[in-house]
């Protein structure tokens, strides 16, 4: 699981172009929306489309997005569960 | 038509260099635009994260724009901005990413007038906006279009001029169009200046 988070903290600094944070700047419980990473809701559509092109996962109701882009910690859960790659 | 504006400055980007009234502000060869636009960025102690979500003509623009209005207080800015390419640099990497997955963050930069938008929200600029598409820098539209701006009291200043980015090319001519200046706004002067 430890793996999976680093490697979702890679992939969201590397794909959302945070160019100015570091891995080591983003706690696993962090908000990633709002006061945390502050991403937005293109940003949100980009790891809807992560989900489904590095993990298998579609999601049929983008609103599902808002619990499971919560932080790191709730993204690993979902994506540990339910991915077919 | 009133002629008695002036162009109060302008900015140059273009070849690895960022000038302002033709004085160098930051001049470095970097391979790639991308990593010039971060340069210049860190250079000129901008604090914008948004940045590095935007595509290379927004860049380029944003840049040049950061320049000229970083100082300015006049909210009502008119933004007046042409080009050759549009959004095509974008557009291909759109096209690219549809092959596959597409990509939404590629995908809302596929309109030129974008950068217009990056602009107005990094100055707060809730003004009249316009973006072009030339053969060619057309010095006499553009300055035509400020004008009548001005005169019809649409904007009490205009922000114009070229940016254009494509296959890695880049080139940024951008200036301030007021009642008081530096230079005389005319087609001439901005064919001189450009």
């Amino acid at each position: 699981m430890s793996e999976l988070k680093l490697e979702l903290k890679e992939k969201i600094i590397e794909q959302l172009n945070l160019e100015d944070i570091a891995i080591e700047e983003i706690a696993d419980t962090d908000p990633l929306f709002g006061e945390g990473l502050g991403l937005d809701s293109i940003d949100a559509l980009e790891l809807i489309v992560m989900l489904d092109k590095d993990y298998g996962i579609k999601l049929a109701d983008p609103k599902q997005g808002r619990t499971i882009f919560e932080s790191i910690d709730s993204m690993a859960a979902y994506i540990e569960e339910n991915r077919s790659r | 038509m009133n002629n008695d504006y002036h162009i109060e400055r302008y900015c140059h980007i273009r070849n690895n260099d960022i000038s302002l009234d033709g004085i160098s502000l930051y001049s470095e060869k970097h391979d790639s635009f991308k990593d010039f636009a971060k340069a210049t960025y860190k250079h000129l102690e901008i604090n914008h994260s948004k940045f590095f979500k935007m595509d290379n003509l927004s860049k380029l623009a944003f840049l040049a724009a950061d320049v000229l209005l970083k100082e300015e207080t006049e909210k009502n800015v008119g933004l007046v901005l042409s080009n050759k390419a549009a959004s095509l640099d974008t557009d291909r990497k759109h096209q690219e990413s549809i092959k596959d997955y597409p990509s939404p963050a590629v995908f809302v930069y596929t309109l030129p007038n974008i950068c217009l938008g990056e602009i107005s929200i990094r100055h707060q600029l809730f003004s009249e906006n316009s973006f072009f598409v030339f053969d060619s820098f057309n010095a006499e539209s553009l300055y035509t279009y400020a004008n009548s701006l001005l005169d019809e009291q649409k904007s009490e200043k205009v922000l114009c001029g070229w940016v254009n980015f494509d296959d890695g090319k880049y080139d940024a001519f951008l200036y301030v169009v007021a009642k008081k200046g530096t230079f005389v706004h005319s087609e001439a002067e901005i064919n001189r200046l450009y």
